[in-house]
């Protein structure tokens, strides 16, 4: 079978799983309650004792004792273990739900399928690149160019397989069906269950298009379509005031991003003439646009607005706040969309305009300074952070900060190789946060966790694989693709010492907070509440599986990209950066000058990161387990410093301050006054000049037309008086004119 | 003593139609102008029959006899007005009947 010609099926299939959900999920739907979906730490709204009697069946399967007094008694806050146990005697074994859990996985699972064989047939050739142009989308609608001559804007519906996006594909249609397997048990319990996946689906499909899209405008398509799946699944649990505030901030925040995004895009069709990738890049290839050395030309505009879209989907620095109260939607969300796949939308955009930016020295330096910055910014919040889950939105803003920071050095294949290790063990601790969170009956505060690594040993095992992947220690993925970003920003022509050393801070920060998070998770004593310690189970096989698959990637996706040091690996053990060569061919040139640099020194940075991991990882030892007391006592040491990092530098606050209490005051001011003197002026000054041209006319009307008319009238009446007073009425008066006429004629032929 | 001629019916005729005219012109009981129209009539009849008469031809006397038909059909049609109008303006005096008048 030729899965090369078939790569337009492959968001298609999702798409249909989607349509399957959203269109009959809600009929077939056989539960009673329809659309009460019971968050985690939300109090559900219906009565207990309908459900013990199934409830017992299930405690018993998963080997712990279920204590109903105890139940009873205790604030319902936490209670999502309570109803978890509640509603499967509803759902175990209903039919509807057995259908959604073999379509929605299972169409994923249909375009990985299709994914990696049409991935593998690509391999084979020589020429890496195949194009499928299903049909015109848009016919070409003539135009001018920013040079004066006439361009075509055509689009096609067309999909582009090459090295590049099948990297993408493979990451979205695998991590995405291990995120469906685990979904199936995390959202068991959940009301809504066809609406989380249909929803779940259609932004597989949005993703799929976007990186599977041969244009921008196709790709902006799937952009938009993420944005908006983004937004159903953080606010779908949308009871909760703040998950619906949460959606409406990441679709708001987005949409600043996109406006950049649609200005460069539009700036780049009226500068090169297409928006097709490939003719983009030949254009761009042919010399005739030379880069720019200084000055700010066309072309940095361009790519500073498309970076700017990139901002905001890949929550960089300044529009990066959303992600952290993403963390509102459900955690298979989280780390689908805001950890694995959407977020890396933008990086994905500048690798494939990499032609674009190769020419733009000033944007690349100011990717690279933003994701440096973003990365460090990141990284500080997130080591006061006592949320989980937030721990980990603070670290994937950091860890996207370092793949921009890669790309503004040059390093595109690093930035992607770096896309894909984040994307397993991202996935992984965000699913191991949601198993956390699953067994703790939905409390996600660290300060009440703790000792919890014997009680749910799969979780802790995979998650404490991801901590060592993240945190950069040698032999897990983490650290191949991390090593090569701070060793690209020391010694890339793009890259400067001062980027190296914020990325080796940031990577200190990085083993500091996430061994913090195991540290206080799973590790020393116990502070779990006595009313939640009695639930706590180990997360179903659907959960635990997806959990063990994605450490095994997480140990060995690394591997494909192993440091050009060590010369002991074959060239098999690089073949990342050799299979995205066709993709970055203008880069790989930058890239060749980089022997320079002697391997003394790119041993030694190595080394340095991986002490300095290794440091991070046992200072939080120190501190968290051994002598738990220090960092309270730093923490009130610097009591303004813990404050400002606590409260996340204050940013959210500046934004409200500036952008939604400063610029809507300022605006309505603004409005206020340009309403009432130019709108409100402009209607009452046509009030007054119609009123004056209106009393002209009457004027005119009175006195000339009515006036015409009227001496008409007069005239009549005065010539016709005298025959009027002929007229009495009176038939004898009538009889006399005829007998006078009689008498006349008489007269006249008695005379004649 | 003279014989009545074609001059005396005549002069007799005229008569009549002065006085008739002037009756119509000068009355103003209505029932007194219909009186003077027949008195009109009548002096048509006498013109026509004395012609008829003189010049031994019955075609006058036949258009006399349809004159009197004419007359009495004219004499109830206007006198069913006339009640008519009587019973509306309760009034038979014609310079009080001038609706007409613009």
């Amino acid at each position: 079978m030729n899965f090369l010609e078939t790569i337009w099926l492959i968001p298609l299939f999702p798409l249909l799983g989607a349509a399957l959900m959203l269109a009959f999920g809600k009929t077939l739907d056989p539960q009673p309650r329809s659309e009460v979906a019971v968050a985690p730490g939300v109090e559900p709204v219906y009565e207990h004792g309908h459900g013990h009697a199934h409830s017992h069946g299930h405690t018993h399967d998963h080997g712990h004792t279920h204590d109903h007094g105890h139940t009873h008694d205790h604030d319902h806050a936490h209670d999502h273990g309570h109803t978890h146990e509640h509603e499967h005697g509803h759902h175990h074994h209903s039919p509807l739900k057995f259908l959604v859990n073999l379509i929605c996985p299972g169409m994923v699972l249909l375009s990985f399928i299709f994914s990696a064989g049409a991935v593998w047939q690509l391999s084979q050739q020589t020429h890496r690149v195949h194009e499928v142009v299903n049909f015109t989308w848009i016919a070409g609608l003539p135009f001018h160019m920013a040079n004066g001559q006439m361009g075509s804007f055509q689009m096609d519906w067309g999909f582009l397989l090459d090295p590049l996006s099948s990297v993408m594909i493979l990451v979205i249609t695998g991590i995405g069906f291990l995120i469906h397997v685990y979904s199936t048990g995390y959202m068991a319990h959940d009301n809504g269950y066809y609406r989380f996946f249909g929803y779940l689906n259609l932004f597989v499909f949005f993703m799929l298009m976007l990186v599977l899209a041969n244009n921008y405008v196709l790709l902006f398509v799937g952009w938009e379509g993420v944005g908006l799946c983004s937004y159903l699944l953080i606010g779908f649990y949308f009871q909760k005031k703040s998950a619906g505030d949460a959606g409406k901030k990441a679709f708001i925040v987005n949409r600043v991003g996109d406006a950049g995004f649609i200005i460069g895009m539009l700036m780049l069709l009226s500068t090169v003439g297409t928006l097709k990738f490939t003719d983009v890049n030949a254009v761009l290839r042919t010399g005739a646009f030379t880069p720019e050395v200084a000055g700010i030309g066309t072309l940095t505009i361009i790519t500073l607005c498309m970076f700017f879209g990139a901002t905001g989907k890949s929550a960089q620095f300044p529009l990066y706040v959303w992600l952290p109260d993403a963390m509102e939607g459900p955690t298979p969300v989280s780390a689908l969309i805001h950890a694995a796949t959407m977020v890396t939308a933008g990086v994905y955009m500048i690798a494939r305009s990499s032609a674009l930016f190769e020419l733009t020295p000033i944007t690349s330096t100011v990717v690279a300074s933003v994701g440096a910055f973003t990365a460090i910014l990141a990284a500080s919040i997130a080591l006061v952070q006592t949320d989980i889950k937030r721990v980990l939105a603070y670290s994937t803003v950091s860890q996207l900060g370092y793949m921009f920071l890669a790309l503004g050095v040059g390093a595109y294949w690093v930035a992607v190789f770096h896309l894909m290790t984040h994307a397993f063990f991202k996935a992984l601790l965000f699913l191991g946060s949601g198993s956390v969170i699953h067994a703790m009956s939905g409390e996600q505060d660290m300060r009440g966790m703790g000792g919890l690594k014997d009680k749910i040993p799969v979780t802790f095992r995979t998650m404490w694989i991801g901590s060592v992947a993240i945190a950069g220690i040698p032999g897990l993925a983490g650290f191949f693709s991390k090593d090569e970003i701070l060793w690209q920003a020391y010694s890339s022509p793009k890259g400067a010492t001062i980027l190296w050393a914020v990325g080796l801070t940031t990577a200190a920060m990085t083993a500091f907070y996430m061994w913090r998070m195991m540290y206080l998770t799973f590790y020393g004593e116990s502070r779990v509440a006595p009313a939640v310690a009695s639930h706590i189970h180990e997360s179903p096989v659907s959960m635990t599986g997806p959990l063990t698959i994605l450490a095994v990637g997480s140990i060995f996706a690394g591997w494909l990209g192993v440091p050009k040091l060590w010369t002991a690996f074959g060239e098999n053990f690089r073949g990342f950066e050799h299979w995205l060569e066709p993709v970055f061919a203008t880069a790989a040139v930058e890239a060749a000058k980089e022997g320079e640099h002697s391997a003394s020194i790119e041993w030694t940075l190595m080394f340095t990161s991986i002490g300095i991991a290794v440091a991070g990882i046992l200072i939080t030892r120190y501190f968290y387990l051994v002598k738990p007391h220090i960092p309270v006592r730093i923490g009130a040491m610097f009591p303004r410093g813990h404050r400002v990092l606590s409260n996340k530098w204050y940013l959210d606050e500046i934004y409200e301050f500036v952008f939604v209490d400063g610029l809507c005051k300022a605006g309505g001011l603004l409005l206020g006054a340009f309403d009432r003197n130019v709108v409100d002026g402009g209607v009452n000054g046509a009030g007054w000049f119609t009123r004056f041209a209106a009393t002209i006319s009457g004027w005119w009307d009175t006195w000339v037309i009515d006036g015409a008319v009227r001496l008409g009238s007069f005239l009549v009446k005065m010539l016709s008086y005298p025959v009027c007073i002929l007229q009495t009425g009176r038939v004898q008066g009538y009889a006399f004119f005829v007998v006078i006429g009689v008498l006349v004629f008489f007269g006249y032929y008695v005379v004649r | 003593m003279h014989p009545i001629t074609t001059v005396h019916y005549l002069a007799l005729s005229a008569a009549l139609l002065l006085i008739g005219t002037v009756g119509v012109l000068t009355r103003r009981n209505i029932v007194i102008i219909l009186m003077s129209i027949e008195l009109i009539l009548n002096a048509v009849n006498i013109n026509l029959i004395a012609f008829s008469h003189a010049l031994q031809n019955v075609n006058g006397q036949v258009f006399a006899i349809f004159v009197i038909t004419d007359a009495v059909a004219e004499a109830a049609v206007g006198l069913g007005i006339l009640i008519a109008l009587f019973r509306n303006k309760e009034t038979v005096q014609a310079d009080e009947i001038d609706l007409l008048k613009w």
